[in-house]
């Protein structure tokens, strides 16, 4: 029997011939990512007895949750976190401005195929885009990854999922990602390794394929993983920070689950308050009253979203008591989009352009919602109180279907604008 | 004295995919930093008697996916500090699995002993014998692997890094396993 990704990226990182899933590895990453969390790690860090990091080039630090500062306290936190990476000699530090760790970490070269990222993010499987196993740990086991250089990882089972076909328009990598989050449901792949196969995968760009391995997080996977094609690789060609070889598993792997998915047959869809997984056909709720607009986060802040936005919105304006925000997820998205006209277009319709970062998407600042009051948003989250207060509702969407709801003031189906 | 691998204590029963939002609210989590402070909040926008009501080994009991969501490790302390004993669920999200398990918090799997509790009864578990003594019987659930088990008698993964920071240092250096 063959080997699944996740059972071979495992065995070769612990220099075993095999695993199978239950079984417990010390693996040491080539990645250890912490964003602004990474205080309280050093605080833990100390409290080990940590003096040195094992390994300076193994870390990835990067401001973004709440980023530049909204408060003295946030403020302190960053200070602490730039006096440790000076003092400790950390290549890979990215302040305030660069954007979202999980776009940066693939901007800069950093997630690459068949590598182990670790991160103190939920979010970390996102690095699956490169062909990468990337999992999210927590804060004393990322201190202890400081201190010793390795952790223990609990091998997956995997689950196979194959999308046939292709998307139709008005339809995106987004409502792929909800339908497939509402069909498996929350704990649909929970401890799991998911794969994604087949030509629909195959013919999205990067930008949309990261929604998928970002969303995965959202079914409650241990990673999540596309095989890293040439789009992959031209992407990294000048960009890899170091050389790699990627791994694929064997086509006779044994996986828990194969699902099988025609896109065709999907049409744009929401997850409606107050879990991802309660997710409905978009034509089900349209003109639900929104108060709120949101584009930006590692799930859909790239480029090609902001142009998808400025497309819908272009010519129009957002309606009359609604705002929109928009946050790019990185300071080269940023640069991009104003090159391209993007932001202009935004601009001129009337969207609040923030700097790069995670902003409201979990209500740290830069446009979280009043009591009462409900946001359509880009993100991946909508567990109540998410943005702030637990007396708001937060529903998620693709960027077109958000754009067009910010002209209207209610949930609207982008072609009902266009 | 019951043994230290013995938990008894008053359940607190609720239902599936409780998200860490709930347990510890994300509005927190930069500005409530001192783990003696976090049990306050425990539960604030699940349960508000939670955080009064809770006495020293205190169980909760949960349905499927306890803990989904946001990685932070604040909605395993806050329970820890507060006194929780241990939780059993039918099923973890996986981060949460592991914070508490590095926290030396008992996560156990049991889904049969899930839908047998009742909300309020006193229940018993034996860490060692893998047994949840109840008033519908007993159920019994997969220990821990031993490389957890090291983590979890070392009181948790911090004072397990520590000693092997201390013993490194009498050692030349510490090379990892892989
Ligand atoms: S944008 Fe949102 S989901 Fe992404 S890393 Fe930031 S807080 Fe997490």
């Amino acid at each position: 029997m063959g080997q699944t990704f996740a059972e071979k990226i495992l065995a070769k990182k612990a220099g075993l011939k095999r695993v199978i899933p239950g079984e417990i590895v010390q693996i040491t990453p080539d990645v250890a990512l912490s964003h602004d969390n990474t205080a309280p790690i050093i605080g833990i860090f100390r409290k080990m007895g940590g003096v040195k990091v094992f390994d300076t080039e193994m870390h990835a630090i990067f401001l973004d949750h709440a980023a530049p500062a909204p408060t003295t306290k946030h403020a302190e936190n960053h200070r602490i976190i730039r006096d440790f990476v000076r003092k400790q000699g950390i290549p890979y530090f990215f302040d305030v401005g660069r954007g979202v760790c999980h776009q940066v970490l693939v901007e800069e070269g950093l997630a690459l195929p068949g590598e182990v990222v670790l991160g103190s993010d939920s979010h970390t499987l996102h690095a699956g885009v490169m062909g990468a196993f990337g999992a999210g740990i927590g804060r004393s086991e990322m201190a202890s990854i400081w201190a010793l250089g390795d952790l223990w990882l609990r091998v997956p089972e995997s689950i196979k999922i194959v999308v046939h076909g292709a998307l139709a328009t008005w339809v995106t990598a987004k409502d792929l990602a909800l339908h497939v989050i509402g069909d498996l449901g929350a704990d649909g792949a929970l401890y799991m390794s998911v794969e994604w196969h087949g030509e629909a995968i195959e013919a999205l760009d990067l930008s949309q394929r990261a929604v998928l391995t970002n969303m995965t997080a959202e079914v409650g996977a241990k990673n999540s993983y596309i095989p890293p094609d040439q789009k992959v690789f031209a992407y990294l060609d000048k960009r890899a920070k170091r050389v790699f070889k990627p791994v694929y598993p064997d086509s006779n792997a044994d996986y828990t689950l194969v699902v099988e998915y025609d896109a065709s047959t999907i049409e744009p869809m929401i997850a409606c308050p107050h879990t991802v997984d309660n997710v409905r056909p978009l034509s089900e709720i349209t003109g639900t009253h929104i108060d709120q607009a949101f584009i930006g986060t590692c799930t859909n802040g790239r480029l090609d979203d902001l142009a998808a936005a400025a497309h819908v919105i272009s010519g129009k304006q957002v309606a009359d008591g609604t705002r929109m925000i928009v946050i790019p997820a990185s300071s080269q998205v940023y640069k991009e989009a104003l090159r391209k006209g993007y932001i202009e277009t935004l601009l001129n319709a009337g969207a609040v352009i923030e700097s790069p970062g995670c902003g409201p998407c979990m209500g740290n600042h830069m446009g979280v919602p009043a009591v009462g009051e409900v946001t359509i948003s880009s993100a991946n989250r909508n567990f109540r109180g998410r943005m702030g207060t637990k007396e708001s509702e937060i529903y998620l969407a693709n960027p077109l279907v958000v754009a067009a709801s910010a002209v209207t003031g209610v949930i609207t189906h982008p072609k009902d604008l266009v | 004295m019951e043994s230290k691998n013995t938990i008894s204590g008053r359940v607190w029963k609720y239902g599936d995919n409780v998200n860490t939002d709930v347990i510890f609210p994300g509005k927190y989590t930069y500005t409530v930093s001192d783990p003696a402070d976090m049990p306050r909040y425990a539960l604030e926008d699940l349960d508000a008697r939670f955080s009064a009501g809770v006495q020293p080994n205190d169980i909760i009991v949960a349905g499927t996916n306890w803990g989904c969501g946001s990685s932070r490790e604040q909605a395993v302390i806050c329970l820890k500090h507060g006194g929780l004993g241990a939780i059993v669920a039918k099923s973890f999200a996986r981060i949460y699995y592991r914070n508490c398990l590095n926290a030396a918090l008992p996560a156990l799997i049991c889904p049969n002993a899930v839908d047998a509790i009742g909300n309020g009864e006193t229940i018993e578990i034996d860490l060692e014998a893998g047994e949840i003594h109840c008033n519908a019987g007993t159920f019994t659930f997969q220990p821990l692997p031993a490389a957890i088990m090291k983590i979890f008698e070392a009181g948790g993964l911090i004072p397990y890094t520590r000693n092997i920071l201390r013993e490194s240092h009498t050692e030349a250096t510490h090379i990892p396993s892989s």
